[in-house]
């Protein structure tokens, strides 16, 4: 088999890609993890220093922090309650037999590929605008009130947006998975009188029970980091209203200079992306093994 | 096997998905249709759906006023070059790994994987500041950089899966028949994982193209790539309703077609196979 030849050629060709990784990896979440323990504002040069945990409890006490942690855990679980809800609805649908499913699934796949900026300024502009978004001339035909959706609801308006994003990646893993369920089963138990919805809850969903946590995993993590959303649309206001965790760091750091911080922020993110990626890697690894 | 399914249940189920599927895709269509409108006539009220006088005087405008093509190009650019480069150093290492497995291979796979959870924002400001010092903000170059970091894992992963399912007896087979290393990566090897390159390349692109978080924060006027020149677009400029439907229709339409090309590849490569 392998060679200690092959060995050694083997590790050379591996090595760039890991010390590239281990580079980026290393050196910026140091450079973090020492800004968040010196007083640095970009705005006054010379006063540095060293203030220990003065930045965490900084960061940790402005009130802004608990309403972004509580924003940040309102989207993330808001956007998973109905992508996943509704993409198992939508994958049960798109996996029975009918006219045209290829057009479709283009179809419903297709906001995945709008880019961020470009989905957030058309549902804000051309759908959520009070006076001539296409909502609020809905609203007057039914003789309604014009909602000023990211005005009076803006965290509820980011949550809908980001939600028609990512349907679409619901939907398709589940339809995948879907696709993989023995219909000879389902068969079996519907000649042995089971009701569609006993079907539903013991055969199909305990079938899906893996593509979903899985979607739920990675979703959680692009969902943490949301930011292109939130900038172009309410830039995190009214007040912090619509702030979550990563716009609150680029704020504290980009907007008000403060690099200390901006960077105690930082770790925190971290440390809360870690725990659902420990979740996300456990399942990932075992699958390797098969 | 498939079950029988009465024309009636097949007609319901249509018109039940067709109508949703429309809903889901009402905004892109709502967008590129307004994109065709006048001004005035893309705020009209009631709003016309085809009914209206078809112009294509926003894309010229959209081109005038901003020099569009220049942020077009630098998408090309950013996300092409990019995925070039992750290529370029992934694929010795994808083909390592999957050809000449170690103890460690799953260890530094999980391992490439687990940089891609690191929150971005953790890195933000040295990221920020360092280019700030060495002159690559708003740099095309500094943006290729970050984003080739950025996708590596991702780009490692989907090929390690596509190379896996190479099987290894026919480069043996072809070394027995005297193939020289040179020949047996030319004409054995390369054409059984170009298709996999492909995808790989194409998925990548897409979600270079994509990108809105570092693309947002590094780049100002020079090196903006389309999803930085839209942002623009939030105020007050996201009120001429029939520009901004111009500017994000051309913005969103390359990304769409290879999204079609591309939607095999997708759950795979988003989900590092844990779903099959």
């Amino acid at each position: 088999m392998a060679t200690q030849h092959s060995r050694s050629a083997a590790r050379l060709m591996i090595s760039p890609a890991v010390l590239l990784l281990l580079g980026w990896m290393i050196v910026p979440l140091a450079m973090t993890l020492y800004f968040s323990f010196q007083r640095y504002n970009l705005l006054m040069p010379g006063q540095g220093g060293f203030v220990g945990f003065e930045n965490y409890r900084y960061f940790l006490s402005d009130p802004a922090f608990f309403s972004a942690l509580t924003n940040t855990l309102l989207l993330v679980g808001g956007v998973l309650f109905i992508t996943v809800v509704g993409g198992v609805f939508l994958a049960m649908l798109m996996d029975q037999p009918f006219w045209g499913q290829g057009i479709v699934r283009v179809l419903v796949i297709a906001p995945f590929f709008v880019m961020p900026t470009v989905s957030a300024l058309v549902w804000k502009n051309m759908f959520m605008n009070p006076v001539s978004g296409l909502f609020a001339f809905l609203a007057k035909g039914l003789g309604l009130e014009p909602f000023d959706f990211l005005a009076q609801a803006p965290l509820m308006s980011i949550i809908l947006i980001v939600s028609w994003q990512w349907l679409p990646f619901a939907t398709l893993i589940l339809l995948t998975a879907f696709q993989s369920l023995d219909s000879e089963q389902l068969e079996a138990a519907e000649m042995d009188g089971a009701s569609p919805v006993s079907r539903f809850l013991f055969i199909m969903l305990p079938h899906l029970s893996r593509a979903i946590t899985v979607v739920i995993l990675i979703q959680t993590i692009f969902l943490l980091s949301i930011f292109a959303e939130i900038l172009v649309t309410t830039n995190g206001g009214p007040g912090t209203a619509s702030t979550n965790l990563t716009y609150l760091v680029y704020a504290q750091s980009l907007l008000q200079f403060d690099v200390g911080g901006g960077s105690a922020g930082g770790v925190i993110a971290i440390i809360l992306a870690n725990i659902v990626a420990i979740f996300l890697m456990r399942m990932i690894g075992k699958n390797l093994e098969t | 096997m498939s079950r029988a399914v009465s024309t009636r249940r097949k007609a319901i189920t249509t018109a039940a998905a067709w109508t949703i599927g429309l809903a889901i895709f009402f905004p892109i269509l709502w967008t590129i249709i307004t994109s065709f409108k006048t001004e005035a006539e893309a705020i009209a009220s009631p709003p016309s759906l085809f009914n209206f006088h078809w112009t294509l005087e926003n894309y010229f405008a959209v081109q005038e006023r901003s020099n569009y093509f220049r942020h077009f190009w630098n998408s090309v650019v950013i996300s092409l070059g990019s995925t070039l480069l992750g290529l370029a150093i992934a694929i010795p290492a994808a083909w390592s790994m999957a050809f000449v497995p170690t103890k460690r291979t799953k260890d530094v796979l999980m391992w490439m994987l687990s940089t891609k959870m690191l929150p971005p924002v953790g890195v933000l400001i040295p990221i920020y500041l360092m280019f700030r010092d060495t002159g690559l903000l708003d740099t095309r170059i500094g943006l290729v950089v970050v984003l080739t970091l950025i996708n590596l894992p991702i780009i490692v992963w989907m090929l390690f899966t596509y190379f896996k399912e190479i099987p290894g007896e026919i480069l043996e087979a072809s070394r027995m028949d005297g193939a020289t290393l040179r020949s047996e990566i030319l004409y054995v090897l390369t054409p059984m994982a170009v298709p996999g390159i492909a995808s790989t390349l194409l998925l990548n692109v897409i979600l270079a193209w994509n990108e809105a978080f570092w693309t947002l924060n590094l780049t100002a006027a020079k090196a903006a790539p389309l999803t930085a020149f839209i942002a623009s677009y939030s105020s007050p400029e996201g009120l001429f309703y029939a520009k901004l439907s111009a500017a994000s229709t051309m913005a969103i339409a390359p990304i769409l077609i290879l999204g079609w090309f591309s939607q095999k590849q997708l759950v795979r490569g988003l989900t590092f196979g844990a779903v099959k």
